[in-house]
Order: C-alpha cells, then structure tokens, then sequence
C-alpha cells in the first residue's frame, strides 16, 4: 500500500540530537573528542578579515592609478597604525611630494593599479562557535567544528524568526495573556506562551529583555510589523530580533496541550532556541532543546520511517482548516478516493477526536505526532 | 528508442507535489491509464525525492494492478505480462525558486537593467549593489556574506568606458568570498555582464572564488539595454540550480532512461507543439508551489519566463506581499477579513502540502491564483521583448527614469489559444473554475480558445517527446489537452447594464441569440465543434477591430464565454457592488456549487 505520509514535527521528551557546530571559515578547534560541554563553551574559533576601507591614492597624490604601487610605502599583508604614511609621490626633482596617511589601524589588503585605490583592513574579527547545545563532543571536524550529541527534549516549531537564543524556560499558562504578565522576572529568559502572540506582547518581552518567545500562534500582520516588511517565502533567521519559535501556525490559536505539557515539565530549566526556517528543498524548521544528564544516551527513543507514516491508530494534528489545530486518532484510511466539500476527489483518512466525534480529512491535511 | 516500447512511466518532481502516469500501448495507440500522486520529500526526515517518486509510483502500482517496483527499484524490462515499465522518464523542479543579487554602477541604470535580468529569468532579486548606493564598501561586503545569495550578477559601465568602478564592486565581490546558501560542493556562479574591456580585470578578481560566467554587456551603450545574454545565462544556471539543490536527485538521475529535464523546459516543448501544430498563437501558464512559469508563441516565436517567486505554496506569501491584500480579496464573494485571510494564507506558506478542504478556503486558493498569474503574465509581457534579443533603445533623456520601453511581443488581439497546467488550475473541481481563473488573469481580447492540461501531465509528456514523439503526441491529444471553449471577449468600455452587443449562435439545429450587457458574463453550452457565431456589437465595442464578428467559434468541456466586462478590464477594488458581481459572475459561470 503507498504510504501516505506529511512531514511530522518533533514534539519529543527524551530525544537524541546531534548538531554540526562549524565555522564559516577554517580556524581552530578547542575541544577534544569525547569532552562534555555546556551550551556556552567555544568549541572553535577563528578571525575574519576586519572591515575594510579603500583610500583613493591615485586622487591623493594626484598620480595616475598605474603608478599607485610605485607609490606605495607598505606592500600587500603589511600591518600599519592609524596616522602611518602608507604612501608618497615621487614630486618634481624630490621636492612637492605628497603623502597619504592611514585613518585606521589594519592591514594592506589590495593595491589596485586600476582604480588608484588601496583597501585597508580593520584588526581581523574574531569569530566564535559555541556549543549551542549541552553535551558530549562527538566528532571533531578539523579546522573547521565539532559535532555535539546530546540527548533531552526536542521540540520543532513551525516556523521562527531571529537565530539562536539560550535561556532557562519560564511558563506563561494563561490562555489570553496581556502585555503585563509579562515581568523582570522573565529578564534573559525563553519565554513560554500558550498563547498566541501579539504586537504588544511583542513589545513588551523586548522591554523587559526576554532571549526568545515560543508560542501557539501569530498574525501574519503582527509578523510583518515585526519584521518591518511582509514575509514573502519562509527563509528566516538572519533577523537580527527577539527570537520566535511557533509551534502551531498563523492565527489566534493555543499551542497543543501535549507541547505545553513539556514545558510544564521543564520549567526553570536551560534551553536553546532557533528559530531559523527555511521552507523549501531542505527545509529547516525552528527549534527548543532542553538538555538532559548525559548518562544514557542509548535508551532514547529511535523512529523509523513507520513512525511517520499515516496509518490506522497513528497520532494526528489536523493543519488545515476547518478542524485546525485539532488532535486525533486515525481510526480508518478508506482506499477509494471520496469527493470532499469542495467536490475535490481525495484520499481521506477518518479522525477521531478526543470527545469521540469522528470526521473525514484529508490525508494531506494530517502531519503525523511525533512523540514518546 | 530502437526497442518496442509498450509500457512508459514518467514521474514530474514538483516543489510541492510528485505526479507519476503511466502510458501503455492500447490497440496500437499510447494512452494514458492510470495517474498517482504524492507529497514530494524534501523536507526531514525524507530529504529525498525519491522518496514522493516511490510513494506517487505505488499508487499507480495500486491503480493499475501492474508491477513496477522490485523493492526500492524501477522494474525496467517487460519480462512478463504486467511486470516493469519499458521506459522511465522524469522532469523536476523540486528545488524551488532562485535568489540572486545584483551589482552595477549607477544603481537606477546598470544596476536596475541588471534587477530587470534577473527578474525576467524569475528570481528573487535579495538586494542590489552599486557603486553609488552610499554603502561603505565594508557594509557591501558584510551584505554579500549575510545575505548567502544563490547567484550573482555584476554589471557595469559602457563598452569601451571607464572600467574602475566595475571593477571595484568587483573587489567587493573578491572580498566577501561569497558562498552558496545551500550546499557547500560547488563555487558560487557569478556572471559578468559589464564594460567588454574590463573582461580581463574582472576574471583576475573572480575567477578564483566563483564559477564566473562572462556575457556579453547589458548595457554595451548609454541609450541600449542588452538583456537576453544575462538572462538566458541566469536561466541556465537557474535550471541546474534548480536540479542541483533537489536532495536525491542524484540518486534519482539514475533510475531514468534519459536525463532529468527541468520542468519548465518540458513544458516549453508542449507549449511549442501545440502552436505549431495548427499554426496558432498560444499563451501557456504552468503554476506550481514555488514557481510561475509562462510561455509564449507570437507570430512563431517562443518566449518563456520563470516567475520564480510566484506560485501557491511555497511562495503564496510573496504573491499576496505583491499583489496586495486588496487584488487578492476583490475576488472573493463574501467579505473576508483581512487577518483571517492573511493568516490563512500564510498557513499554506508553512505547510505547502496541505489541500483546500471547505469551500471558502478553495475560493481564497483560486483568488490567489488568479494574482499570481496576473503578475507573472504582467512580468512575461515585460520582459518578452528582450527575450527575443532585441536591444531597447533609449534615448538621453529616459537614460536616468528607467521605465521599460518597446513594445511587448504578446499581442493579445493575435492570441488564439491559452493553455493552462498545474495543480491548482487541473485539479480545480469544476473546469468551469480553471476556465474562470485563466480567464480572469489573462484578460483575453477578442476570440480566444480556452484549455487546461487534464491532470497535470504536461511536463511528463515534454520530457516524453524527446525520446517518443509519438507516444507523447498520441497522449498529448487523447488524454491531456482539454479543450474548455472560447472566451469572447469585446474591446471597449462603458457604463453599467448598457447593451454592448447581440449575438447569434448557431448550435446544430437551433440558434441561440441575445444581448450581452456592460459588465456581464454569459455562458453558452456548447461542446467541443465549431459553430457560427455572428455578434454586432454596440457603441464602441469591436470585436478584433471590427463592429461585426462572423465566423466559427469552437465550443468545449465548459463552454463559450461572453465576456462583457469590456477591455481594458477595470475592476475598481472599492466598486460599492463589487460582491454582487462577483456573486452573479460566479452563478452566471456555473463556478461553485451551491
């Protein structure tokens, strides 16, 4: 029988996760294989070429550009302090020499007999990899990272804003929060809303200095105010903002009982966020991982491609319309195909929710739970 | 294909969907005989397209009681009655849109000819840098390396000028070291379309830390605009960045019979082979989740655009950010608001597979649609012209106001055929509604026949006819072309209710007359035969220039549409009755049960 399955998002107590911590560009490794670390230690370093600035010294000198490297007191790599002559005209018989001095501390980077200029590099930046993640350091990746394995709860999102974000959990449970349940308590923390989040919510966590937010919900129009722009394809997380993490969609709706339920359970407990998502070949989605006790990685459960496949007694959140947000069982999967009320022809799966009531979907409206 | 070719699977990797058919030899004709579908697995834990192949291809296993799959592999011979497929053939463009930067000097000239190039080859342009945007060079450096653009085009300077601003974006270029967003095992394309003399300077710079590709000038004078050598590049390198960025495709590409084509090439072929067939001048749309492609055939030239930033799922939230909340809701019947709207649509956006499962939920999918083809038919028109490789002039004092110019290649008083394909316009639940949304978009002139691919099978029989043009034209015709009827549709304006024309049909044995009003629409039943049609159309109305029309008009699946909501078409989104009409066009048109 074809297997009839929608990407299910994680919502797991006790998961193993391994994460790729590489530089973007090669430097050095600070770990060893088998080392445990926190969340915030630096696993690997580099330094990227500082900024750079470009001096016209062919106009300084007033000198054609092709003479520019005679000109030039310093040679490509050569470090120079700001105030330094870096460069001097030949003049008339060594008399009326003209000089360039640099605005900046850095080093010669091009000398360009085309344009007459000089690039100038700022200090090299400094570039560090954290951990992001509690755990075990599994692999080292030469020069260029590590891989950290970890074992905790796992919670994928739907779609996030803003990059990662660490904080201990701090609970909000009150279905329709307002902006001032929103205190200094909640300072450096992730904060967790049942709710949906709005504008002042928004507003609000960012005054009082909250990490990151995860919520049931948000409007498109709210994101866009935060965004400053409207969202046009799902590829996210370069925004430099309070990090968001949705777990359900877009809407006035509560995040699922069972995802809250495990934020309940980790309360006051140190997370890492992301909400990095990239909806399209690859797709990335937003994350919450909540570290536990390294000690016994291997009794944690594994899925296979079964677990996530639609089929009788499979675990159900209904992602569309009008039963959205809703939990079930898969109770029936008729194999003939059965006109829907839009008079489309559909493979249907038949749901039964919590207080008994039954209803055909959809199958490509069904993502499956994944849970332990 | 030397061999007898009885049995033909052929797989279309859509971003969204994966669509199998099979085509068996019946009494010496190809036919079509069984169709599946599912999810296609880009998305973890399935990063695989192979996966949504297998799961469409087993349901057509299911259908069709024939064995295909030996485990995970394609059965390729028919070494029994009912077992394996002769030939498998795929198309794909699961890897979704393209997104680019642009570079040129003078920002509101190269830089924007350059914005135009990349938008014609259907990308999504991230950011453009020139070199008098007032950004320390610092601050374009740091841009290019956030911002992980697929591709990038730089551009610059008149032949035979001054090439040292060129080549200083080029050092920016140099200096961020660029690197593709996705994957890690090949070098960023970087194509130069600037200054010929600066070739030598540029490659110096970039050959090193990028794929760099060389065109020819897109701005070779101050007065020319030269964009087809950069979009025909950026096409190119779109299609294998497309294929390239399909987790799986590899392994994918050796299960075929011959190499994967991008869909929006297989479609292209269609598209050809029906305007040639019948000499006819077609428009042809294919709209996916991530992509709107159109095609064009005037006066036997060829044109396609790839709106990679318009389609229903993955880029549904670009086409409602373009479109505007108001185009999108001006079509829908009831009034909806425009959060609840919004969101729903956005929901789409993050969960691509989904399908409309209540009547208003399909309306707002159709609406949608109706903009996205709108904008990419919009962005066709535009850029068809430089398509074809002519140069638009521009004299000095348009040189610094950059508005297109020249006359579009699509003449819709030529137009005769529109071809629709994709799912959301072959699978609409009643023709009647695909009927409605291509017309609506495309706002045809005068007399135009209306069709729809019948389940979405075009790209399968594109790539089908480089290796078997008989089977993918016997398809083609038998199974795939729907022919929905005509669109009449008069040039003119005037006010409401006023009459605009009488016409008279002559339908077999008896005649069907009347009058079409101001802002009306008819629908005759009439099925796929040509019939005499005289119309006289009234005040200022003409019908291909002319007051009288007399000729054969064919019918179809659904129908001739009277269209007197007169061209240009003006729908004031703040018309005070516009739910009444759009309620009575719906009733008029047969749209929507209820």
């Amino acid at each position: 029988m074809s297997k009839s399955y929608t990407p299910g998002l994680k919502i797991l107590d006790n998961s193993s996760v391994t994460k790729e911590r590489i530089l973007p560009l090669r430097g050095r490794v600070h770990v060893n294989k088998g080392d445990l670390v926190d969340s915030d230690k630096i696993v690997a370093s580099t330094e990227i070429p500082g900024n750079v600035q470009m001096i016209n010294i062919a106009n300084k000198l007033n000198v054609d550009s092709a003479d520019v490297p005679d000109c030039m007191l310093y040679s490509e790599g050569d470090f120079v302090k700001k105030g330094d002559v870096i460069a001097r005209s030949k003049g008339f018989f060594g008399l009326f020499k003209s000089e360039v001095k640099s605005p900046l501390d850095g080093t010669i980077g091009n000398v360009s007999n085309v344009t007459g200029q000089v690039i100038i590099s700022e200090l090299p930046l400094p570039v560090e990899i954290d951990s992001y993640i509690p755990g075990e350091v599994g692999e080292i990746i030469e020069k260029e990272g590590v891989v950290i394995k970890s074992k905790g709860t796992f919670i994928q999102g739907i779609i996030g804003i803003g990059g990662e974000k660490k904080g201990l959990i701090k609970l909000i449970e009150k279905d329709n929060v307002k902006s001032n349940d929103i205190t200094d308590e909640h300072q450096n923390c992730i904060l967790i809303l049942k709710s949906s989040l709005n504008l002042d919510l928004y507003n609000r966590a960012i005054e009082i200095g909250v990490n990151g937010i995860v919520c049931g919900g948000i409007d498109y129009i709210t994101l866009t105010s935060i965004l400053g722009r409207p969202l046009g394809v799902a590829i996210t997380g370069m925004e430099e903002v309070t990090t968001i993490v949705v777990t359900e969609g877009f809407g006035n709706v509560l995040m699922a009982e069972r995802t809250f339920s495990l934020f309940i359970k980790n309360q006051d407990k140190f997370s890492s966020i992301n909400g990095a998502t990239q909806i399209r070949a690859g797709v990335l989605r937003p994350e919450i991982f909540i570290g536990s006790k390294m000690d016994s990685i291997s009794d944690v459960k594994n899925f296979d491609e079964d677990d996530l496949v639609i089929s009788l007694n499979s675990q159900v959140r209904i992602i569309r319309e009008p039963y959205f947000g809703e939990i079930g069982v898969v109770v029936d999967l008729p194999a003939e195909l059965e006109k829907i009320n839009t008079e489309t022809m559909s493979r249907i799966a038949v749901v039964e929710f919590g207080d008994g009531n039954r209803e055909r979907i959809p199958r490509a409206n069904l993502e499956v739970i994944l849970s332990d | 294909m030397s061999k007898n070719v009885n049995i033909i699977l052929a797989t279309d990797c859509g971003s969204t969907t994966t669509k199998a058919i099979l085509i068996e030899l019946i009494d010496g004709e190809y036919r079509l005989t069984h169709r599946g579908e599912a999810p296609t697995t880009v998305e973890a834990p399935f990063e695989d397209v192979t996966r949504g192949v297998l799961n469409s291809i087993i349901e057509i296993e299911e259908l069709s009681n024939r064995k295909i799959l030996n485990g995970e592999k394609i059965i390729n011979t028919c070494k029994e009655h009912n077992d394996g497929v002769d030939i498998y053939i795929s198309t794909s463009s699961a890897g979704g849109g393209l997104q680019m930067m642009v570079a040129g000097v003078v920002k509101n000239m190269t830089g924007e000819s350059a914005q135009r190039a990349a938008l014609g080859a259907g990308s999504i342009v991230m950011d453009i840098i020139a070199s008098n945007d007032r950004r320390k060079y610092h601050e374009k450096v740091k841009r290019i390396r956030e911002l992980r653009p697929d591709m990038l085009l730089l551009s610059g300077g008149v032949d035979g000028g001054t090439i040292s601003h060129v080549v200083e974006l080029a050092e920016v270029i140099k200096t961020s070291n660029p690197k593709p967003r996705l994957g890690n095992n090949y070098r960023l394309p970087v194509i130069y379309a600037g200054n010929n003399q600066a070739v030598d300077e540029i490659k110096e710079r970039l050959s090193e830390v990028s794929d760099l590709k060389i065109v020819d000038n897109i701005r070779p004078t101050l007065e020319n605009e030269n964009l087809k050598p950069s979009r025909d590049k950026i096409h190119n390198l779109f299609m294998e960045h497309v294929m390239a960025q399909a987790p799986g495709y590899d392994k994918l590409s050796t299960w075929t019979s011959c190499p994967i084509m991008p869909t929006p090439g297989a479609v292209g072929e269609i598209i050809k082979t029906i305007a040639k067939k019948d000499n006819l001048s077609v428009l042809g749309v294919d709209i996916g989740g991530a992509t709107t492609d159109v095609f064009s055939v005037f006066d036997g030239k060829f044109n396609r655009t790839v709106s990679a930033n318009y389609g229903m799922s993955y880029s549904i939230c670009n086409v409602l950010a373009d479109a505007g909340i108001e185009n999108v809701s001006r079509w829908l019947e009831t009034s909806v608001d425009k959060q609840s709207l919004t969101n729903r649509i956005a929901n789409k956006m993050i969960r691509p597979t989904t399908i409309p499962q209540t009547l208003d939920d399909l309306k707002i999918e159709q609406a949608i649609c109706r903009e996205a083809l709108r904008l990419s038919f919009d962005q066709h028109k535009k850029f068809a012209v430089s398509l074809k490789g002519i140069q638009q002039e521009r004299t000095i004092s348009d040189t610094f106001e950059q508005k297109m110019t020249g006359e579009s290649l699509v003449d819709m008083n030529k137009l005769d055929m529109i071809v629709g394909s994709g799912g959301v316009l072959s699978h609409a639940p009643r023709r009647e509604q695909a009927f409605r949304m291509l017309v609506d978009s495309f706002l045809p002139v005068g007399i135009t026949q209306i069709s729809v691919d019948s389940i979405f099978m075009m790209p399968q029989l594109g790539v089908l006819s480089s290796v078997h043009e008989k089977a993918a034209v016997e398809v083609f015709n038998k199974d795939c072309l729907v022919r929905l009827g005509t669109c009449i549709a008069p040039e003119g304006s005037s006010d409401e209710d006023e009459d605009i024309l009488d016409y008279k049909l002559h339908l077999h044995d008896k005649s069907i007359e009347g009058t079409l009003k101001y802002g009306e629409l008819l629908l005759l039943d009439a099925p796929y035969e040509s019939f005499d049609v005289s119309i006289t159309t009234k005040n200022n109305f003409t019908i291909n220039g002319n007051k009288d029309f007399n000729s054969k008009v064919y019918g179809g699946e659904v129908g001739i549409l009277l269209d007197g909501r007169g061209r240009p078409f003006k729908f004031d989104i703040n018309l005070e009755n516009r739910i009444k009409k759009i309620s009575e066009w719906s009733k008029k048109t047969n749209e929507y049960p209820g």
